[in-house]
């Protein structure tokens, strides 16, 4: 999220595209409710069901699922030709001066550069004309042929109302409806705010589709003000805390990125991480990365951590592939190439794509290690449950080690939520049997490899024995140990470069925030994004006071929200170029003159002038972008793009399967079906009944949903003769399972390029554990295609066939 | 019509004549009958109305009662209906019961020399039985809609308002028909016996049912003197 | 001290009280004619459940079970989101989904009530319980079951206006929301308001809910929603469970909510007039054969009816010799 969760009181306008708030996240729900008793907010709900968000919703529009894009396209085209665009903010904040390379181009559904045997493109095109001065070269007056806006302008020209129809089966009148609503937040003194969820993240082109509602409020001045913004719901109450601490295989902690093989040595690896500004004057905080880098490796190794040995930069290691993602994961042990696998705190026989190849996979390992509060089907995958779970048990030679560990209830810790509020818990319950908090497992296993190496020796032993480990129990860390660890700490008396004989913190100390890390070794710092959680003021992330000063939804000394306490990113971007609230009534900062002031942390430099530096800080522009350059795999803009298995090809070019450049595995090709054999367009989501596959374990839950069921419309039921509760078999080219049939008015058959398009829903809480009726995923359907960008697998559009059938047979 | 003489009737010659009027079977079932309906009669009162509620202490308490009283109702059902099996052709309406009723003065006073000669039941029995079977029929009917535990899930609420309307009225009225009946058996002295010996004196057969005893005398249903 | 909560969202009071819900604020009780006059009159409490707000998630549901520590059986899918399927003696409050078209604007609306007791001001429940004290009504308006008075006979489900108690198959006791009179009566909110994600329950005085209603009235109506209104049926005497309705003119759209809904005239008649004249007609039988069992003279078999007996056997009997 860009905003918190409060912050949505503040909007005009919801729009619920990509999610469904109210079923997903009833809880954070609350603030649109908030919003629409206050502020008489409207709510728009675009989805292929109509959800329960679109039960409370003001306007409700149908959408082809994956067809987001073309939609949010023509939406831009709508503002940009009935002049409803911000334009102060867009010719001052973003990009849209900017002049681009003649290189680039798009035509026939592809940009330039693209190498059909690479699945890749040449992006080198993809940027800004550079001037002789080293900066972007701009045209303020939008005149220039090759600026950001008129290639814009040019992009999104062929996105009318009739072709967002034929693509997304959105009734035009309906789709011109949700335009109007949406571009009257153009006004200074509206704003829109965007709630998306899996909905958009779970496509070949997902990131694609944030871009393309990223880019709509940017030119409706929506970012960085109270109530606007893209606001990402997490689906998990810690995910955000996943990403952010580096939880994935090319990342680090604070989003530093993995070295790869070619960056050999701490030289190289910065020499591509410089982020000199592009415009002059502007801040590109990133120019800060060695500090944050340095902290880290000091923090990771300590003294081991060294100017001369490059702060051990070798013992970092280096990826040979872009990430180690779980599809690639699931690949490698699906080839035999994975011995062990340690899967601590997820169920990936039910989460991941195409099931049976992740059962195949697991069967293949010689161990695995899983660490959960619950009985997953992950950690009884050899086990036999019939149609359920059909497995030969005695052919699966893989040793599995059940850890139990504590829930979320029952341990100590903080988590950070969707608006990037850490939030300190206490345990209210004691674990039960053997269960141990995550840490306790993760500190036993370390000890003792640790040992082992210790005793052994090995290949390269010192990236583990020169490990810092200086907890004052090392069974078991504490939480509070490992949250000052992130802070980060002095490790000599740091001194004010001002005033050398001034001690701004004694070694020892922990920092203030990361404007004091540093990148000679004085300091070190688990993840920097989060400095300043638990400092020398103590554990900001147990604070728990309340009151909203001027009732603004910022909550200022309500726990800790990284970066630096900040609850609204880009919040300059919330006041004019002279530094004057755009809507005085939603006042985040203001220039006094001299600083910046207000509700809020600023994002910027507290005394940055406001005509000299651009909000956008972290970018080397100091503006935002409408037009990515090369940071994307897929395109500087977003364009139309079908699913992988789409029931209609891509009217820019028929040719096209999904997203040319979305990562796929050659073994995984034959497994995609077409619209001949599978003609409905089936999509997976949630119910508020559930959280994924936990809350089956739990008999309210599962007495409030008890049953597997897929929905459908009342046409495709009397088409294929299935009755309401009565039993169906979907199937993909990849699996088949049964289920009870929901037949439903909520979702009707939509109209796209003169083909008639059914929809099949598929929730996703069923498994073969629990206390709820056995049952299947959608994940025993879906395809093994993953984004583009960040390789999540496409489960929000697939297409099945579906039939009516006998009831499964009843498996004790 | 001519009434078709009970089997099991016959008289005992002697002083007084006596005669077999019911067997034993008949009158145990009589009396499991009687025993049905007080017991009902008493649970569905206390049941009926809050003055009465006290009445459910007889049972062990207000579930019991609850619990109870169907059953009861079903051992009710099935002992009339065998009763019912046994005695509905002696009970068909007859000319005579008219000419009877009309002189209900006579009736009540017990002059029964201005009344026309009888077979085995008079119209006052006759209307007691026929009200019985059609009240315990109605009762059973629509006791069964309102039994709760066994049959709410089949029956509309709506028809479980009428059917409890209809069972608390058919219950006023079965009281007031089994008031009737008792009295009568007691004022009409001499009744009783045929309950609980089985038998009425040659007497009382002459007096009130005497076409009954001239039937049976001139069929020679005659045993063997007691 | 105030004797009900205002809100269930404001924080309940942390030190202890002393329950306010006892026998002394009893204003009926069932089958009890001479109940002494409550000694106070607490403030009439009521549950505003704003249909328009609410988004289905069953939280309420899930609190209610933890609350009331009830165990509602897995049951299965039978096509639909109701689940469990109907009101049971272990759920005591039911979202009942209703996927409807506006005809006035073809447009889906999907309306989502949460069913359950709607705490009549004249409880058809309570007019029908023949065991005392079985069912009671506190003066803030709570009608409540006091389950080890309840025999079972279900008679409040055939005086309920709003289909809503239902008999255990297990102790056979009549089980249904209690308004949390557990809670209300220590100073906080019934748990489905506490549970409820989107403030759509809410619960304080009923006074401040027909207020608070009526701002959310203005929001449908500026909404679109010309028919919005608050759902408080005099039928039954007003109700401390009200809603608010997008379309009050017809509220049987929402899962046959009753439109009128008041006491069955043939539960009036039932415990009305079928009793007193049932009473009467019975006291009438007995006193009757009382008063003819002593005036009239009982009616004996005389003499001269043995004896004419006794002639007629002997005629039939006689001669013995054809009897050989």
């Amino acid at each position: 999220m860009t905003n918190s969760w409060t912050d949505i009181k503040n909007t005009d306008l919801v729009v619920v595209m990509g999610g469904n708030a109210a079923e997903a996240h009833p809880c954070g729900f609350k603030w649109v409710t908030e919003a629409k008793a206050h502020r008489g907010a409207k709510l728009i709900v675009v989805d292929p069901r109509y959800t329960r968000t679109a039960s409370v919703a003001d306007f409700y529009a149908p959408i082809r699922q994956g067809t987001d894009i073309a939609f949010l396209l023509g939406v831009i085209k709508y503002c940009i030709d009935n002049d409803k665009v911000q334009w102060e903010y867009t010719k001052g904040f973003t990009n849209a001066s900017f002049i681009v390379k003649d290189g680039y181009g798009y035509s026939d559904g592809l940009f330039t550069g693209y190498d059909e045997s690479k699945r890749d493109y040449d992006r080198s095109s993809w940027d800004y004309v550079i001037g002789e001065d080293g900066f972007a070269v701009t045209d303020p007056t939008l005149q220039h042929p090759r600026c950001v806006w008129n290639l814009l302008k040019e992009h999104v020209a062929a996105y009318t109302p009739e072709m967002v129809e034929r693509i997304c089966g959105t009734p035009k009148e309906k789709f011109l409806k949700v335009a109007e609503m949406i571009s009257e937040c153009s006004s200074p003194t509206k704003t829109m705010t965007s709630m998306y969820a899996l909905g958009w993240t779970q496509h070949s082109h997902g990131a694609q589709n944030i871009r393309a509602m990223a880019m709509l409020q940017l030119i409706l001045g929506n970012i960085g003000v109270r109530g606007g913004g893209m606001n990402a719901l997490r689906g998990h109450s810690n995910i955000q805390g996943l990403t952010d601490i580096g939880l994935m295989s090319h990342l680090l902690t604070g989003y530093l990125n993995m070295p790869t093989e070619a960056e050999r040595d701490f030289g190289t690896y910065m020499s591509s991480r410089v982020f000199k500004p592009l415009r002059p004057g502007q801040t590109s905080y990133w120019q800060n990365y060695r500090k944050f880098m340095v902290s880290l490796q000091k923090a990771m190794w300590g003294d081991a951590a060294r100017a001369d040995n490059d702060w051990a930069y070798e013992y970092l290691p280096k990826l040979d592939v872009p990430a180690y993602d779980v599809l690639r994961m699931f690949e490698l042990m699906h080839s035999g190439k994975v011995n062990g696998y340690f899967c601590q705190g997820f169920n990936p026989v039910l989460a991941f794509p195409n099931r049976g190849k992740i059962t195949q996979a697991l069967s293949k390992l010689k161990f695995l290690v899983t660490m959960d509060p619950l009985e997953t089907e992950t950690s009884r995958f050899w086990e036999n449950h019939g149609v359920y779970n059909e497995v030969d048990t005695v052919s699966i030679q893989t040793e599995v080690f059940q850890l139990p560990t504590t829930c979320f209830a029952e341990d100590e810790g903080s988590l950070t939520n969707s608006g990037r509020w850490l939030q300190w818990h206490w345990p209210g319950a004691t674990p039960p049997g053997e269960a141990k908090p995550d840490t306790y497992i993760m500190a036993q296993i370390f000890l003792r490899m640790r040992e082992l190496y210790r005793k052994e020796g090995g290949a390269f032993p010192d990236p583990i024995l020169n490990l810092t480990w200086d907890y004052s129990d090392p069974n078991e860390p504490h939480p509070a140990e490992l949250a000052k660890e992130m802070n980060g700490r002095a490790l000599t008396d740091l001194r004010d470069p001002a005033d050398p004989s001034r001690v701004i913190v004694p070694a020892g100390k922990q920092v203030l925030n990361f404007s004091q890390l540093r990148d000679d070794g004085s300091t070190m710092c688990g993840v920097w994004i989060y400095s300043g959680c638990y400092n020398e003021a103590g554990n900001n992330m147990a604070r728990r006071d309340n009151r909203d000063l001027d009732n603004t939804g910022t909550y200022l000394d309500w726990s800790f929200a990284w970066p630096l306490n900040r609850r609204t990113l880009y919040n300059r971007a919330s006041a004019d170029l002279q530094g004057k609230p755009w809507d005085p009534s939603r006042k985040l900062l203001e220039w006094d003159g001299t600083r910046w002031t207000g509700y809020d942390v600023p994002d910027i430099a507290p005394n940055a002038k406001p005509e000299e530096v651009g909000p956008f800080i972290m970018n080397q522009e100091g503006v935002s972008r409408l037009f990515t350059r090369g940071m994307l795999r897929d395109g500087p803009f977003p364009s139309h793009l079908e699913p992988f298995e789409s029931p209609v090809p891509n009217v820019f070019n028929p040719k096209m399967r999904g997203n040319p450049v979305a990562r796929i595995f050659q073994n995984d090709v034959s497994q995609f079906g077409n619209s001949d054999e599978f003609p409905f367009a089936a999509t997976s989501y949630r119910l508020t009944e559930h959280f994924h596959y936990w809350t089956k374990h739990n008999r309210v839950n599962a007495s409030l949903q008890p049953e597997f069921f897929v929905e459908i419309s009342e046409e495709l039921a009397a088409l294929r003769g299935i009755t309401a509760g009565g039993w169906v078999r979907v199937w993909s080219k990849r699996g088949s399972v049964k289920a009870k049939a929901v037949v439903t008015k909520r979702i009707r058959p939509l109209n796209c390029d003169g083909r008639v398009v059914h929809v099949v829903g598929i929730p996703l809480h069923w498994g073969f554990t629990g206390s709820a009726k056995k049952g299947f995923g959608p994940n025993s359907l879906t395809p093994f295609v993953g984004d583009a960008n960040i390789e999540t697998p496409e489960y929000k559009a697939f297409l099945v066939n579906i039939e009516p059938t006998t009831p499964p047979e009843v498996v004790a | 019509m001519v009434e078709r003489v009970q089997p099991g009737d016959a008289i005992h010659p002697g002083k007084p004549v006596t005669v077999d009027r019911y067997g034993v079977g008949a009158r145990i079932n009589h009396w499991i009958t009687a025993a049905s309906l007080i017991l009902l009669g008493i649970s569905g009162l206390a049941l009926f109305d809050p003055s009465l509620f006290f009445l459910t202490a007889l049972f062990g308490g207000g579930q019991n009662t609850r619990a109870l009283h169907p059953w009861i109702g079903v051992v009710l059902f099935l002992s009339f209906f065998i009763f019912f099996f046994q005695l509905w052709r002696a009970n068909l309406p007859a000319k005579v019961d008219w000419v009877w009723l009309s002189k209900f003065r006579d009736i009540i006073g017990g002059h029964e020399e201005n009344l026309p000669e009888l077979g085995k039941y008079n119209a006052g029995q006759k209307f007691i039985f026929w009200s019985m079977t059609f009240l315990i029929l109605v009762l059973i009917a629509s006791g069964i809609v309102i039994w709760e535990q066994y049959f709410a899930e089949y029956i509309t609420i709506p028809v479980r308002r009428i059917a409890v309307l209809a069972h608390s009225i058919a219950a006023v009225l079965i009281i007031c028909i089994f008031i009737l009946h008792v009295y009568a058996a007691i004022w009409t002295r001499g009744t009783l016996r045929a309950m609980t010996r089985g038998s009425v004196t040659g007497g009382w057969a002459w007096r009130h049912h005497r076409k009954w005893l001239r039937e049976l005398a001139g069929q020679r249903k005659i045993g063997p003197a007691e | 001290m105030s004797d009900s909560p205002r809100t269930a969202v404001s924080n309940p009071p942390t030190q202890p009280m002393a329950s306010n819900l006892g026998q002394q604020d009893l204003v009926r009780r069932s089958a009890t004619k001479d109940l002494p006059p409550p000694e106070r009159q607490l403030t009439p409490v009521a549950k505003l459940i704003d249909v328009s707000k609410c988004i289905g998630c069953k939280a309420c549901q899930s609190a209610c079970v933890e609350w009331n520590d009830t165990t509602p059986a897995v049951g299965e899918n039978v096509g639909v989101y109701t689940n469990p399927h109907d009101l049971t003696e272990n759920m005591f409050t039911l979202m009942r989904f209703t996927e409807w078209v506006n005809p006035e604007t073809d447009n889906l609306e999907w309306l989502i009530r949460k069913d359950g007791c709607m705490h009549c001001a004249d409880p058809g429940c309570l007019k029908a319980c023949p065991a005392p004290g079985a069912i009671v009504q506190y003066s803030n308006g709570i009608v409540d079951f006091i389950h080890e008075n309840c025999i079972g006979c279900g008679y409040c489900v055939k005086g309920c206006p709003f289909n809503i108690p239902r008999i255990s198959k297990a102790d056979h006791r009549a089980y249904k929301c209690t308004l949390c009179s557990d809670r209300v009566a220590v100073g906080q909110g019934p748990a489905c308001a506490k549970a409820c994600p989107t403030g759509a329950i809410v619960f304080g005085t009923k006074d401040d809910m027909k207020r608070h209603a009526e701002g959310r009235i203005a929001d449908l109506k500026s909404r679109g929603y010309a028919n919005a209104g608050l759902y408080d049926p005099p039928g039954v005497g007003g109700t401390h469970v009200m809603y608010v309705l997008h379309h009050n003119d017809k509220p049987h759209i929402y899962a046959d909510l009753p439109d009128e809904p008041k006491i069955s005239p043939v539960v009036q008649t039932w415990k009305g007039l079928t009793k007193y004249v049932g009473l009467a007609a019975m006291g009438f039988m007995a006193a009757g054969s009382l008063i003819h069992g002593v005036l009239a003279r009982p009616n004996r078999v005389s003499k001269e009816d043995e004896e004419n007996a006794e002639k007629l056997v002997e005629k039939v009997v006689a001669p013995p010799e054809e009897r050989v």
